[in-house]
């Protein structure tokens, strides 16, 4: 076994553009369940609508790259209303069923051969980078860094604006959550019948929290398809249950949680996906195959969200007297 | 199989007839002529190849599908009639060609629209339809009508036994159950081991499966579910363990069976002509029996018996049922093996149904059975099969009107809707909704 191959592709996931897109994107639900207490399990449709909306507008629409991002956007804050009106006044177990058959439907509707012109249906979209490559500051040739860190300039462009997205998206959290606003949500998280009582708007609230949320889920997205492409089987709703697995691992209501818990996410899963099939290799493990060793990191994602839920609800920073959980 | 597999195929080929015709009218009529002439050849080792032409002119936008062991593809030929297509497996797939799209006045020979291709020694296969002059017989409207809303029974009426122990759950226990989906699969995963592995017959190996369908629900509740209802952990606490479970059930199917698809013996039985052109297999009726019968005895055991009583009573409110007497641990844990024993049943069903089995194949209908318990009535017995069978029917006959991978949107809209106007469902209580 070549344990410096594995450990260097494994600490390579600690900036790789899907650990910064997953971070977004738990930020945002971090807003939506951490704060708001709102059970949203289409978080996977808001991603699927910015990277989408990313690559259409670039593709059928020939706008530039920044305009493409700002139509993901757009594309959000509409999928946050249309969702939003008919759910936010009902019950939380409600509220997760509705998300994720809207998210299932977006999905669907990005799949289907109806649309096939704009979307290339089950084949996903390519081939969009050229604007945003064009906009890269950095100019030198080959690839630069250290350590497992060695990337060419539109790797290090890619992952450099991410990690600004994600560092801008973590400021407004915090900033967001010590303001009056952030203290309505809280308070409507812990019981929505006292804010009411209090004279506020619940059900405005909830919508502006599903919103930004929405819009940092289409920010992560937007990263995820800015490397590669759009793949449509990965805006599945395991991705939405992966996403909540990262939230609650680092801390469901804390702004360093969904970072520090995306990383960890993705660093062991690449470590698992390399330390594993390796060891299948050498015969350490002689009842399974190399395939179903890649399967055997997903099991375990199961058990950790299961064990985690269980035993640590709070996560790893979380505080024990803010939990989530409706009772 | 192949029969079953084909009619199923045939089905949506008149349903893309109809499309077609309905789509040309619209801004997407030009859908077909966007699409390359190869598909899937870059991913994929692995291709048939194949030339439409007619009377020595090739004929351009002619749309080719293949599907077989839970793939499918299609394609449009170019100008010079070419296409191509690649498949993920050396082995026998369905190459279809719809004629909807050929030129008016051209058929394919009798027959021959669907062809069984495989591959001889190298990696690509030629596959070649015999085109003729002639008038295509078209199924009436009020046919495939009838078909469909026949499958729609059906379908339901499987979504039915699942969504009906999801739904005593849900009502006894407050759980939106992710896991039920996993259930649904380990039925169907159950039947197979003991019919295609251990090739015990199916009057043998279907008893034996529910059974174990049964005993997992036990086993789920006596290790998992009874230990945190205990620990007082909250509904959405739980809601987020049974996703956990699901995830981890899920992928250990995926462990032990990999990612291809299997069938179950029998799943090839022939068409019988009801009147008209609706055929139905001799499969689909014995299906649509045993879970009418089946649902039969579940609605006697929830009216007439003690336990049943007791359920509804813990349904409607457990603290009152408790401080009556009766004992609700004990009710809950027979709920979580009928609920089993019924997700095992509507699986091997459903294996019939798909036709075959997929570790994820339950995942793909979990969301259909949320939307008929939601839109029956969350908690509800009797909501959940009536909820149930709107959602199969819509999901069925929708595919008239609207393209056959968007036919589970249907339901799912539809869902969204009835929470805008009735969010308590069809048979639930205001109170409910909390």
């Amino acid at each position: 076994m070549d344990w410096g191959t594995i450990l260097s592709n494994t600490a390579a996931w600690l900036i790789s553009p899907e650990t910064i897109a997953y971070a977004l994107a738990a930020l945002g639900l971090a807003i939506h369940f951490g704060y708001t207490g709102l059970l949203n399990f289409g978080q996977a449709g808001f991603m699927a609508i910015g990277a989408y909306g990313y690559a259409i507008s670039i593709l059928s629409f020939d706008l530039p790259w920044w305009v493409g991002i700002i139509v993901g956007i757009l594309g959000s804050v509409v999928f946050a209303f249309l969702l939003g009106i008919p759910t936010l006044r009902l019950r939380a177990d409600y509220l997760a069923i509705v998300t994720i058959a809207a998210a299932e439907i977006v999905r669907l509707l990005f799949t289907t051969q109806a649309f096939d012109e704009y979307t290339n249906s089950a084949d996903g979209l390519g081939n969009y980078h050229a604007g945003f490559r064009a906009a890269n500051p950095f100019t030198f040739e080959g690839s630069v860094g250290f350590g497992p860190w060695v990337y060419n300039a539109n790797q290090w462009w890619v992952r450099i604006f991410g990690i600004l997205l994600v560092v801008i998206a973590a400021l407004i959290v915090w900033a967001l959550m010590r303001s009056p606003w952030g203290r309505v949500i809280k308070g409507i998280r812990e019981d929505e019948d006292a804010v009411r009582a209090l004279g506020k708007n619940v059900f405005a609230y909830k919508m502006q929290s599903l919103i930004i949320g929405g819009i940092f889920g289409a920010l992560g997205g937007v990263v995820m398809a800015l490397p590669s492409a759009v793949v449509p089987s990965v805006y599945v709703t395991s991705l939405t249950f992966f996403l909540y697995t990262i939230l609650l691992l680092g801390g469901a209501a804390t702004v360093f949680g969904p970072i520090v818990g995306s990383i960890i996410f993705w660093v062991i899963m690449a470590f698992l996906s390399n330390v594993l099939p390796a060891l299948v290799q050498v015969g350490a493990l002689p009842f399974m195959t190399t395939i179903q060793a890649g399967v055997l990191r997903y099991i375990l994602v199961g058990v950790a969200l299961m064990l985690i839920v269980i035993f640590r609800p709070q996560g790893i920073f979380g505080n024990k007297k803010e939990l989530t959980f409706v009772k | 199989m192949e029969v079953a597999r084909k009619t199923r195929q045939r089905r949506s080929r008149l349903l893309l007839s109809l499309i077609a015709a309905a789509v040309a009218l619209t801004a997407f009529g030009s859908v077909g002529a966007a699409s390359a002439d190869e598909i899937g050849t870059d991913e994929y080792d692995y291709y048939f190849a194949g030339n439409v032409k007619y009377d020595g002119d090739p004929l351009e936008d002619v749309l080719i599908k293949v599907s077989g062991g839970g793939y499918n593809a299609e394609v449009v030929t170019d100008a010079e009639g070419k296409w191509k297509i690649g498949v993920p497996e050396k082995d026998k797939y369905d190459v279809t060609l719809d004629e909807s799209t050929l030129p008016a006045g051209v058929i394919v020979v009798e027959g021959q629209a669907t062809r069984e291709a495989e591959f001889g020694l190298t990696n690509s296969a030629a596959v070649n339809f015999f085109l003729g002059e002639g008038v295509r017989v078209t199924v009436s409207v009020f046919d495939q009508f009838v078909e469909r809303f026949f499958n729609g029974i059906n379908f339901g009426l499987m979504l039915a036994l699942a969504a009906i122990g999801a739904s005593l759950v849900f009502g006894t226990t407050g759980l939106s159950n992710f896991a039920h989906a996993e259930m649904v699969t380990f039925g169907a995963i159950m039947a197979l081991v003991f019919s295609v592995f251990i090739q015990l017959p199916l009057y043998v190996a279907i008893p034996i499966a529910l059974i174990l369908s049964a005993g997992f629900g036990w086993a789920l509740d006596a290790a998992l579910w009874r230990p945190l209802r205990r620990k007082g952990v909250g509904i959405v606490q739980l809601m987020i363990v049974s996703i956990g479970l699901s995830l981890a059930l899920r992928y250990v199917f995926q462990y032990f069976i990999g990612g291809g698809t299997y069938q179950l013996p029998g799943s090839s039985a022939d068409n019988l002509t009801l009147f008209g052109s609706v055929k139905l297999t001799a499969t689909d009726l014995v299906s649509m029996a045993v879970s009418v019968l089946v649902l039969l005895a579940v609605a006697f055991w929830l009216l007439r018996t003690r336990i049943g009583k007791a359920t509804r009573a813990i349904s409607d409110n457990a603290s009152l049922a408790s401080a009556s007497g009766i004992d609700v641990d004990r009710v809950i844990r027979i709920v979580w093996i009928l609920g089993a024993a019924l997700a095992g049943l509507s699986g091997i069903l459903w294996a019939y149904f798909r036709p075959g089995i997929k570790w994820d194949m339950g995942a793909s209908i979990l969301l259909l059975i949320f939307a008929a318990i939601t839109l029956g009535g969350l908690g509800t017995a009797f909501g959940a099969l009536i909820g149930s069978i709107v959602v199969g029917l819509l999901v069925e006959v929708s595919t008239l009107w609207i393209p056959s991978d968007l036919k589970y949107v249907g339901a799912l809209v539809v869902l969204i809707l009835v929470l805008l106007v009735r969010p308590q469902g069809i048979l639930g209580r205001r109170e409910r909704i909390g």
